[in-house]
């Protein structure tokens, strides 16, 4: 492989299904793409995840994720963008200009426009503050699939998972894979956060469930041999050799941060409008660094979409970064994406979400007046979405959301 | 299991045997060292810094509240000015931030000028500051201060870097390192030493006990009793992500109480910013346990200090263990019929004072000691920079990619950590050379990585075995 690019119309940080997606369509456009992924391989999260199902929506079947990862990855290529792996995005400056770093050190690199696709983490141990020993043996669902799935490597036998969205059964099935039965699985809220039929998974693998339970303490000196839970019944030690904390993803903000571009607190991701364009709009950002977390499928249309549009600003098509509509989440709204809308195309939705179950109206006003509605009875982390095409063309200034709570 | 050099070493008579590889043990090694003796470092655990010296607060402190007139005082001084001298010599960082003492309340204000002449006396410089003045240094504080105080040489440093710097200058100049050598015993004949370890004997003219939170165990072996009593206090912290620490230019202090220094806000070496610690009284020399309530209550002091901090993410939590004693002072105790001293209850500022002990200990042990010659023309070595202060490997040509994306640790650096004459014999050991596995995603992208690249080189493999 040549050298490092010093310059592409688009340099993609990120080579998950977000970001190979919109470097597929941005070659269509015949546009210079490099994509710039630290991992020793690009694929992005799917490479761990060693079941199904990954790639219905963009390939018409039913695929494990390494198998998707790796299509995704031949599909980029084939298309003509510049994938290079190893190499490390450090920091964003305007211009729009990077600085990297890989085997020959720090440099940077300018483009036309960059697209943000650095995915999500979940949150650690201590990001949890949870109480007890330091032992070996405490992982997130991403790391136990890095060593499970690329390494072979089973690190427990008796697991305790925490968490009940999505991913939490992922780790079920990783588990399961690798021929270790969790001994069970504790969810703090009163229901689980993911929907029926995920939620059916533990009993079907016999795998105890405690809802309204959470780790008050993790127990052991070399390696995990207990965890302190309190639940309904009071405090006891559940004996188990590790821990796999499950969810409660953030986007992978880490370059953002520290930048000039503007941060959502609700999302945790860039603020964005309707084609991905961060407040500096020579940078867009697509997929799971937008909110925490969605499908691959849907991040790979998400990209796909942040790559047109790159394409069209660079032609000149897309409409101009402002004035905007700025979307304001009301009491008891989680996040809203995108955070405001520019002037030009209403396809597309609102992605809302909730910061505890609600049930009642979910309703966006303009100025006092009500705009759209709808029915919602739900739960925290799971997709609600409100049309754009909602929102009145040529509307500045706020818009709100707001639930009506039933009674 | 690696081969040690103390059995290469066993049968030979060494001037001075150090009981105990923590900050202070290290300061040591390398003082008696550059002194001229022959110096054997015994160890217990299966790395360094496996004691107290492995979670601190980092701060390099000048003494300004240290009781006037004591011991500490002065090895906090010596210490401090002598890290100072050498530090760019072995490539340690020191960031000068300085100290802000801030006084919330009425009570609080009331006690700045005391302890302005108490730091005065102890010869430290402070500048008394207004709200105002106080606001305009540090506009991320909550609202509510009275008034405050900066003491300019406060400072933060490596806790890691520097004690591994001292060892190996030690051990480059000649010095031998025993790891997983723990002392069980030992007999006082002939004017010499005779120590037991679970690797063999060995002989020594001098012992030096600096077991930390173990000091009084082995004083009770070697002597048969003990001038002191180990009392653990523990100290839990919390850690925030890296955009955090331009909240805090200078270490954030509380007015001290008599127990405590209270709950610091501070960056560190890495670019992060700290907050805590606690002081809790335990039995427990091995533990420190994390309490989720505690820290869910640091989280919300350091809130009230930095308000700013609620919209920050937590990255790493820990404890540590204060050797604490039933006195507030060093108990540092010569046996002179015995060529022995306890260097013991180095309570909570042993990281600043090490260098400084180690002077001390060394004009103590002059007497019984023989003709030693100070070192001509040491061997200065560096160690590799894990700070932000300097540049790091990751910027640097030929560093074979980045492993742990989080704190930017290169695959070069954690080859180096795991070679060489300190080479990191565990997990723990080896996050402390490198900084791996310790940032936000907390082994997310890196786990499984490390445990190829570590597989057979470490006492404990990260992936344990399964049958
Ligand atoms: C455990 C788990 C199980 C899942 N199971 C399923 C499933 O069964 N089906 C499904 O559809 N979805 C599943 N998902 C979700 C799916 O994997 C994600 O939606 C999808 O990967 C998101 O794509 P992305 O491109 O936004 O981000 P990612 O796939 O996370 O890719 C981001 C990439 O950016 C790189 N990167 C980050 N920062 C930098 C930087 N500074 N420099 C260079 N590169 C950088 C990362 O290394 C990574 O490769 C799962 C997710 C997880 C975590
Ligand atoms: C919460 C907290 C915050 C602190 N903050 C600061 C600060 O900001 N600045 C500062 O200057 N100081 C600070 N300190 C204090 C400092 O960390 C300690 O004073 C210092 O680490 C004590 O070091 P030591 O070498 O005496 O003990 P240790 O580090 O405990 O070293 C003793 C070593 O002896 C070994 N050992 C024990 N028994 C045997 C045996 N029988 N044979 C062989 N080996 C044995 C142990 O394994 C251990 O490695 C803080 C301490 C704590 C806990």
């Amino acid at each position: 492989m040549g050298k490092l690019p010093d310059h592409a119309d688009l340099v993609i940080v990120g080579g998950g299904p977000a970001g190979l997606a919109a470097a597929i369509e941005a070659r269509k456009a015949g546009l210079s793409v490099a994509v710039l992924e630290r991992e020793p391989t690009a694929g992005g999260i799917p490479r761990h995840c060693n079941h199904p199902p990954y790639g219905v929506r963009e390939f018409g079947r039913l695929m494990k994720g390494p198998t998707y990862a790796r299509r995704l990855v031949a599909e980029a290529a084939a298309a003509g963008a510049d994938i290079r792996t190893g190499v490390t995005v450090l920091a964003l400056h305007s211009g729009p200009r990077l600085t990297v770093t890989d085997n020959c050190g720090a440099r940077d690199i300018t483009a036309r426009r960059v697209l943000l696709a650095t995915g999500v983490r979940e949150t650690s141990r201590a990001g949890r503050l949870l109480g007890g020993t330091k032992p070996g043996g405490i992982l997130n669902t991403g790391a136990l699939q890095g060593l499970v799935t690329l390494d072979g490597l089973v690190p427990f036998q008796r697991p305790v998972i925490l968490g009940t969205e999505l991913v939490s059964f992922s780790a079920i099935l990783t588990l399961r894979h690798a021929g270790v039965r969790p001994v069970a699985m504790l969810e703090p809220a009163s229901t689980p956060t993911a929907r029926w039929p995920s939620a059916m998974l533990p009993r079907l693998l016999r795998i105890p469930l405690h809802l309204g339970t959470d780790i008050v303490a993790i127990e052991g000196e070399q390696r995990v041999t207990g965890v302190r839970v309190r639940g309904p019944g009071g405090e006891r030690t559940i004996p188990a050799d590790g821990v796999v904390l499950t969810g409660r993803f953030r986007p992978e903000t880490a370059l953002m941060k520290p930048s000039h571009l503007a941060l959502d607190a609700g999302s945790g991701g860039p603020v964005v409008d309707q084609y991905g364009r961060c407040s500096d709009p020579d940078y867009f950002a697509a997929g799971n660094v937008l909110r925490p977390v969605e499908t691959a499928g849907w991040s790979f249309r998400e990209g796909a979409a942040a790559g047109r549009a790159v394409a069209a600003d660079l032609a000149g098509d897309l409409p101009a970064a402002a004035p905007f509509l700025t979307i304001a989440a009301g009491e008891g709204i989680k996040l809203a994406v995108p955070q405001r809308i520019a002037p030009g195309a209403r396809g597309g939705a609102l992605q809302v979400r909730v910061d505890r179950p609600l049930r009642g109206r979910l309703v966006l006003s303009l100025a006092g007046k009500a705009v759209a509605s709808q029915r919602i009875d739900t739960r925290p982390e799971r997709r609600l979405s409100v049309p754009l095409s909602a929102i009145p063309q040529g509307a500045t200034g706020t818009a709100t959301l707001t639930v009506e709570e039933a009674a | 299991m690696a081969p040690t050099i103390c059995v290469e070493a066993s049968g030979r008579a060494f001037d001075v045997a150090i009981i105990g590889a923590g900050v202070v043990g290290c300061a040591l090694a390398r003082r008696f060292t550059l002194d001229g003796a022959r110096v054997v470092i015994l160890e217990k655990a299966a790395d360094v810094l496996d004691g107290a010296s492995k979670a601190n607060s980092a701060i390099l402190h000048t003494g300004f509240d240290a009781p006037v007139g004591t011991l500490e005082a002065d090895c906090i001084a010596a210490g401090h000015a002598e890290y100072r001298e050498i530090h760019a010599r072995l490539g340690l960082p020191l960031i000068e931030t300085g100290a802000l003492v801030i006084a919330w309340t009425e009570a609080e204000e009331a006690r700045l000028p005391a302890l302005m002449e108490a730091a005065r006396q102890n010869g430290v410089p402070v500048a008394p500051l207004t709200a105002a003045e106080t606001y305009a240094l540090e506009p991320a504080l909550g609202p509510g201060v009275r008034a405050s105080f900066r003491v300019a040489a406060e400072s933060i440093i490596d806790p890691w870097s520097a004690p591994h710097a001292y060892l190996l200058q030690a051990f480059l100049n000649g010095a031998t390192l025993c790891r997983a050598t723990e002392v069980t015993g030992g007999t006082y004949e002939d004017g010499g030493w005779t120590l037991a370890t679970r690797r063999g004997d060995l002989r020594a003219s001098v012992v030096i006990n600096a077991a930390g939170l173990y000091g009084d165990l082995v004083d009770r072996q070697l002597l048969g009793e003990a001038s002191f009593q180990i009392r653990p206090r523990k100290g839990q912290f919390v850690v925030y992500d890296k955009p955090a620490a331009s909240l805090a230019a200078h270490i954030l202090l509380p007015v001290p109480t008599e127990t405590t220094k209270g709950v610091v806000v501070c960056q560190t070496a890495w670019g992060n910013l700290l907050v805590g610690p606690t002081a809790e009284e335990q039995d427990d020399r091995a533990n420190a346990p994390l309490d989720g309530a505690v820290l869910h209550g640091l989280r919300q002091k350091a809130e009230t200090i930095l308000p700013a901090l609620a919209g920050h993410e937590v990255n790493a939590v820990y404890a540590g263990l204060r050797p604490a004693t039933e006195e507030k002072n060093y108990r540092i105790n010569r046996v002179a019929d015995r060529a022995y001293v306890s260097v013991g209850g180095i309570r909570s500022t042993g990281l600043s004072a090490a260098l400084g002990l180690a002077q001390h200990v060394a004009e103590l042990v002059r007497p019984f000691a023989p003709q030693m010659v100070p070192l001509a023309d040491p061997v200065w070595p560096t160690v590799p920079n894990i700070s932000e202060s300097a540049p790091r490997d990751y910027e640097a040509p030929g560093n074979c990619g980045i492993v742990c994306h989080c704190e930017l640790v290169t695959r070069r650096e954690v080859e180096a950590a795991l070679s060489g004459p300190l080479a990191a014999q565990s997990v723990a050991g080896l996050k402390r050379r490198t900084r791996v596995l310790m940032g936000r995603c907390q082994g997310f992208y890196c786990s499984a990585e490390l445990a190829r690249i570590t597989e057979g080189r470490l006492s404990e493999p990260m992936v344990p075995p399964h049958g």
